[in-house]
């Protein structure tokens, strides 16, 4: 039992420091990339950087407007941490480093990734306000749409393991990574992972540049930094599953421990999260509903049935 | 979808270019040589001020942030009392400068002006003059002009011939 209890306390630890720094690690990598030196200045290469932005956020007014919703003002935000920290319940970090074992994991992770859109609308809707409710409307119908195929692409995954355990999924890598059998449904579960996160260039709940800050513009204080935290959090997540799901997990040369290879195959993704935020222009809100519904969806579906087809071919 | 892949490749490959950024304080950007930036009351050869109090630079100051006072002194020199300017309206466009016709009034390249407090960025005239000549070294303006001092009749001046009589018959 006391096992138990230093996974979740070391879980907890890792995923908000790693969403802490991460604040760090995208602000230098977009500035690399930039031709830009970034934040240097406090502590080491500037990490104190995300000291200084917690205190910033701890110490300003933590402003509720009078015309919001209050109880669900100041609801919304907890909900996108408390989803995206539920999801990695089911994260294998290392053989037995997992929280729950569920067998049903990969399901969980949908459900509870799919409830990260109540703090999208929920704190849109309470905001009150114009633009909050544009970019929560905004959010919803383009979460739930890459809900759909998000979820179609991850079966191809299950139908190759023929198990929701993400511990069994991972197991089922070891001869060879699901990213070459699933290379489209990888490529489908990537795009609609960083529309599931919002980041760019799927950022348009936010849209700074049209939308003030979209469902968030009536934030302020640590309420804002929830939904900050969710995102760099939601970001991690995502990063995770794609590295569970067909880069094999933990699995490595032995060489180096599962933990330090599941830690290395994460980051290089959230790199990859990041150069898409460095590089990509955001695409308008019709194009991004019609790429989701007229191409990844039909493209998910049908790398589903010839999956499933070559899998039953070779059975028989 | 390709140019996508494409342009993240670019973006990637500016890891390894060289970084735009001066790190200011200590690595300082190279500035023009005509730079306009603080503005200085510069001197004579000899030591005293050249600024002869004729407003013009206040005239066309475009945003009025100089004021001056001008007055004589017991040579018959012109100096100004006061002479403050708002470095706070200040836009730096050297008008000033090129309305001088004593060439008093310069702006030199030093552009670290910044203070905590609006009232600091009011300059005083002791806080204008420098010790310096600028960029017109040897100038001395009473040394050219007709303008009689003390110590400096009419006809006295450099490249100036004596002053006709007119009431003189002697060709």
């Amino acid at each position: 039992m006391t096992n138990f209890w230093w996974i979740i306390g070391g879980v907890l630890f890792a995923l908000l420091n790693t969403a802490a720094g991460l604040i760090w690690v995208e602000r230098r990598m977009l500035a690399l990339w930039q031709d830009r030196y970034g934040p240097n200045r406090a502590g080491p290469f500037g990490v104190l950087v995300v000291l200084a932005d917690t205190i910033k956020l701890f110490f300003k007014e933590d402003w509720i407007p009078p015309f919001a919703d209050k109880v669900v003002f100041v609801f919304a935000p907890g909900v996108v941490v408390f989803s995206v920290l539920m999801s990695f319940v089911v994260m294998p970090f290392a053989p037995g480093i997992v929280v729950a074992d569920l067998n049903i994991g990969l399901l969980f992770f949908l459900a509870m990734s799919s409830l990260g859109v109540y703090s999208v609308v929920l704190g849109g809707w309470a905001s009150n306000n114009k633009y909050a409710l544009l970019g929560a409307m905004r959010g919803a119908s383009q979460m739930i749409s890459y809900e759909v195929f998000m979820g179609l692409a991850l079966m191809g995954v299950v139908v190759l393991s023929g198990s929701f355990n993400l511990q069994e999924i991972v197991e089922a890598q070891k001869k060879v990574w699901f990213i070459i059998p699933q290379f489209i449904g990888f490529l489908i579960f990537l795009v609609a992972g960083v529309a599931e996160t919002h980041r760019l260039p799927f950022d348009i709940p936010e849209a700074e540049s049209e939308l003030v800050a979209g469902f968030h513009s009536e934030y302020s204080g640590m309420k804002f930094g929830m939904f900050f935290i969710g995102e760099y959090l939601g970001i991690t997540l995502i990063s995770g599953m794609l590295v569970t799901l067909y880069f094999g997990g933990w699995l490595g040369p032995a060489f180096l421990p599962p933990v330090i290879w599941f830690i290395i195959k994460t980051f290089a993704f959230i790199m990859l999260f990041i150069l898409f935020r460095a590089s990509m222009p955001r695409p308008r809100y019709d194009q991004l509903m019609e790429y989701g519904w007229k191409v990844l969806f039909p493209l998910s579906l049908l790398n589903l049935m010839i999956t499933a087809a070559i899998k039953l071919w070779l059975n028989t | 979808m390709l140019s996508l892949v494409r342009s993240m490749w670019l973006i990637f490959l500016h890891m390894f270019h060289k970084r735009e950024t001066f790190q200011y304080p200590e690595q300082k950007a190279p500035l023009p040589a005509r730079w306009r930036g603080r503005i200085a009351l510069t001197r004579d050869p000899d030591g005293g001020e050249r600024c002869v109090g004729c407003y013009l630079c206040a005239a066309a100051c475009p945003v009025d942030c100089i004021s001056l006072q001008a007055t004589e002194d017991e040579s018959g020199r012109r100096y100004p009392e006061f002479f403050r300017i708002n470095f706070s309206r200040c836009i730096f466009c050297g008008f000033c400068e090129e309305a001088c016709p004593t060439y008093a009034i310069q702006l030199l390249p030093d552009y670290e002006m910044a203070e905590y407090n609006r009232q600091n960025l009011v300059y005083e005239k002791e806080d204008l003059l420098i010790n310096s000549e600028g960029k017109y070294p040897g100038y001395n303006y009473y040394n050219i002009a007709g303008l009689a001092i003390k110590g400096k009749d009419k006809g006295e001046a450099q490249d100036e011939e004596p002053p006709v009589d007119v009431k003189s018959l002697i060709p």
